[in-house]
């Protein structure tokens, strides 16, 4: 039993250490990065870095299951719908404020990953892929339909006016500037959240089941509580990252969301690195900027252009962002 | 430390410049030497066969400057893809509005896509102007004065079959068949606007959603109700089997089908042509392919820019007519101003449209706006299938005034 405890501690302590002033200095780089760009932007560029971190945000919810689970959803897409659909309905139609939201969007996305776990855990690859996707397929149809018209707007979607700034913050800033704060400060607590969850023990357990099930098994892990909880975690996350577009878009409709969302994630995650919290961050950058550079070179295949760098990403950096960040650390430290 | 006093220093400096470049840009996108209009497509997804409309709109705006510009300044137009998904044509409309800096947005395609930014154009006061799609809400001015459409709406449209049937048959009973969305609810609203409170006794509606897979127990109810007329809103598939299924039945209503669906091998060829002959449709601009059009000086303008500014276009492309005739709609409006671009100026004079020809408009269909009235287009034409070809009938039809 203790020795089970040690284990991962020596393997840990195997790295070199970073000392506690070094964390620090990171901590402080990283906010430091994260305001900046709320005095340098102005409010277009700024509102493009939100989009950014919150299509980060959602990778990270894909990350989760597919990366570190080894699930392949393709209908995460799904889950951002539904996010964005209850901040929405409850802003609109019954008042609430944004920050009321938040906790019914995670809950009710977190109830509908579980709910989806549960086939996940008979189909395993491809056919998970493909049920995921059909999930996908199906949300833009489902929030048209009659019966939750009223809720939803059919297609005409949903008006909702995004989070004024409070009056107690000591400089005045934009509605833009303080929906990039918001943005950010979720962001980072669910980054540091998923950070902390795939450090300790589920997260080994997590990778566990990910690589041999059967062994994860033999160690005593309830594989299928995982996963289903996996899914849940996952798809709770990229409801936040939902809820939050919906606000800053300041519009919701059944076209904001067709099938191809859940596709830009998945390519998000791959480019990003799969597996990789920080890697979420950087596939959230490349899914929001990389097709505006791809129009800016031809507009006539926009798609093209868009295909091909991907394909040279993928080829470059075969591991993602994340694997070429990795090879540069353990250069920097073989030397 | 340091760091943080460059930091408090950039924070206190960017509000000092903020007033003084404010005041330089009382004319946003409007320079001594160019104007810069703004516009979003969609050049890829779903939609992408519409990028023909952006990709005309660009060779349109070159030939101005070849000849000139306009009031002394050329044409700086910036078009961006939005791959038809509402919070990229959020995006790209923030981009072209605050970085960009536009004077104001011309033709942005998609119901959808314009619905996401309407109440930004609004709020930021930028014209917003000649809209790609058929909605009936652009036109009310009262909530969205920055915002106006160009082609006569689906309610117009509606309206002019109706005002037809009435002077065809005047005790007819309408059975209308619509698609429940934005869409086919546009052509009940039409249709109340001329029937009024007679709209309970004379119309059948029933709607069918856009992932059924048959209407084909909608036009059984349909014909059950008695109608002799039916009006059929919906969508090329549903359209298809609607001709179908009416034929099968052997119900022979007087057919209003929306001009939506009225493409040959989409719906005509799938539905068997010989079924739909005595169809009645509409249309407002000349169709490209029609013969009775190759000596008309509208054509042969828009055939000579086509030549010379498009020349891998394709001829038979209705999008092309569409693109020319809503770009010469604006040319007409920038002409207006007489070099005053200011926003509120060119507002001024969208909603001052007087009779405007337009070369690639049917022969008297005229654009006319007013502060009151923000539906450039409510004129049309009825059209009936002869089995081989949709052939005009028939004078000018025009919507009622609401």
């Amino acid at each position: 039993m203790s020795e089970n405890l040690v284990l991962p501690l020596s393997t840990a302590s195997a790295r070199p250490a970073t000392s506690a002033w070094q964390r620090l200095a990171f901590v402080l780089a990283g906010v430091a990065l994260a305001v900046l760009p709320l005095f340098l932007l102005e409010s277009f560029h700024l509102f493009q870095l939100t989009m950014a971190v919150i299509m980060a945000l959602a990778v990270l919810g894909l990350n989760i299951v597919s990366g570190y689970n080894g699930q392949i959803s393709l209908g995460h897409g799904a889950f951002f719908a539904v996010g964005a659909y209850v901040t929405a309905i409850l802003m609109s139609h019954l008042d609430w404020s944004f920050w009321a939201t938040l906790a019914p969007s995670a809950a009710i996305c977190g109830l509908v990953g579980y709910g989806v776990g549960f086939p996940a855990l008979r189909l395993g690859g491809l056919y998970l892929a493909l049920t995921t996707f059909s999930l996908a397929v199906a949300v833009p149809q489902i929030l048209k339909h009659k019966a939750i018209e009223d809720w939803t707007g059919g297609v005409q979607g949903l008006f909702i006016t995004k989070p004024e700034p409070p009056t107690w913050l000591p400089l005045a800033i934009t509605a833009d500037q303080w929906m990039y704060l918001v943005t950010v400060g979720i962001a980072a607590a669910c980054f540091l959240l998923a950070w902390n969850l795939i450090r300790g023990r589920i997260g080994r357990a997590l990778m566990a089941t990910r690589d041999h099930p059967t062994a994860a098994e033999a160690m005593g892990m309830d594989t299928a509580t995982l996963k289903t909880r996996a899914f849940a975690t996952s798809a709770m996350i990229t409801g936040i990252a939902g809820s939050l577009s919906a606000v800053a878009v300041e519009f919701v409709a059944p076209d904001s969301f067709t099938f191809g969302v859940s596709i830009t994630l998945f390519v998000g995650m791959v480019v990003g690195g799969v597996a990789s919290i920080l890697g979420s961050l950087f596939g959230g950058l490349f899914v929001l900027f990389v097709p505006n550079i791809a129009e800016a070179i031809s507009k006539a295949a926009p798609g093209v252009i868009y295909g091909i760098i991907l394909i040279a990403f993928l080829f470059i950096l075969p591991d993602g962002f994340a694997g070429l960040l990795r090879r540069i650390a353990a250069k920097l430290r073989g030397r | 430390m340091l760091n943080r006093r460059m930091l408090l220093a950039s924070a206190l400096a960017a509000p000092a410049i903020a007033p003084s470049g404010a005041r330089a840009q009382d004319l946003p996108g409007v320079t001594a030497s160019e104007i810069r209009i703004g516009n979003t497509m969609p050049y890829s997804g779903p939609a992408s066969a519409y990028g023909s409309i952006g990709r005309s709109h660009t060779a349109f705006f070159r030939m101005v400057n070849d000849q000139g510009g306009v009031g002394g300044r050329r044409i700086n137009f910036i078009t961006y893809d939005d791959g038809y998904s509402p919070p990229k044509t959020v995006e790209q409309t923030r981009r072209l509005v605050e970085q960009d800096k536009v004077a104001f947005l011309f033709n942005p395609l998609g119901t959808a896509s314009n619905s996401a930014i309407v109440r930004y154009m609004n709020q930021r006061r930028v014209p917003h102007l000649f809209l790609s799609t058929g909605a009936d809400k652009w036109g009310t001015w009262q909530d969205t004065p920055w915002t106006i459409g160009w082609q006569p709406s689906y309610r117009t449209e509606a309206q002019i079959y109706v005002k037809h049937m009435l002077e065809q048959k005047p005790n007819a009973k309408l059975a209308l068949l619509y698609q429940n969305d934005d869409f086919g609810k546009d052509y009940v609203t039409g249709v109340r606007d001329i029937l009024g409170p007679r709209f309970d006794g004379v119309v059948r509606a029933i709607s069918h959603e856009a992932t059924d897979p048959t209407i084909d127990s909608q036009v059984v109810s349909l014909q059950g109700s008695g109608a002799d007329v039916l009006l059929t809103a919906t969508t090329p598939k549903f359209a298809a089997q609607t001709i179908r299924r009416v034929a099968d039945v052997g119900w022979k209503p007087l057919h209003y089908l929306t001009n939506v669906s009225i493409s040959v091998g989409t719906v005509m060829e799938p539905a068997g042509p010989e079924r739909g002959i005595g169809i009645i449709t509409s249309a407002y601009l000349k169709d490209p392919t029609d013969p009775a059009w190759a000596n008309d000086a509208g054509m042969n303008e828009w055939r000579a820019f086509m030549a010379k500014y498009l020349p891998d276009g394709d001829l038979k492309d209705g999008s092309f007519p569409f693109a020319y005739g809503v770009a010469s709609t604006l040319m007409q409006v920038l002409k207006q101003c007489e070099g005053n671009f200011a926003r509120e100026s060119i507002m001024r004079q969208v909603a001052g449209l007087k009779a405007l020809e337009v070369p690639t408009l049917l022969p008297g269909i005229l654009v006319n706006t007013a502060p009151d009235n923000f539906h450039p287009i409510r004129q049309m034409q009825l059209r009936r299938w002869t089995g081989t070809t949709w052939e005009g009938f028939g004078g000018l039809i025009e919507g009622a005034k609401i």
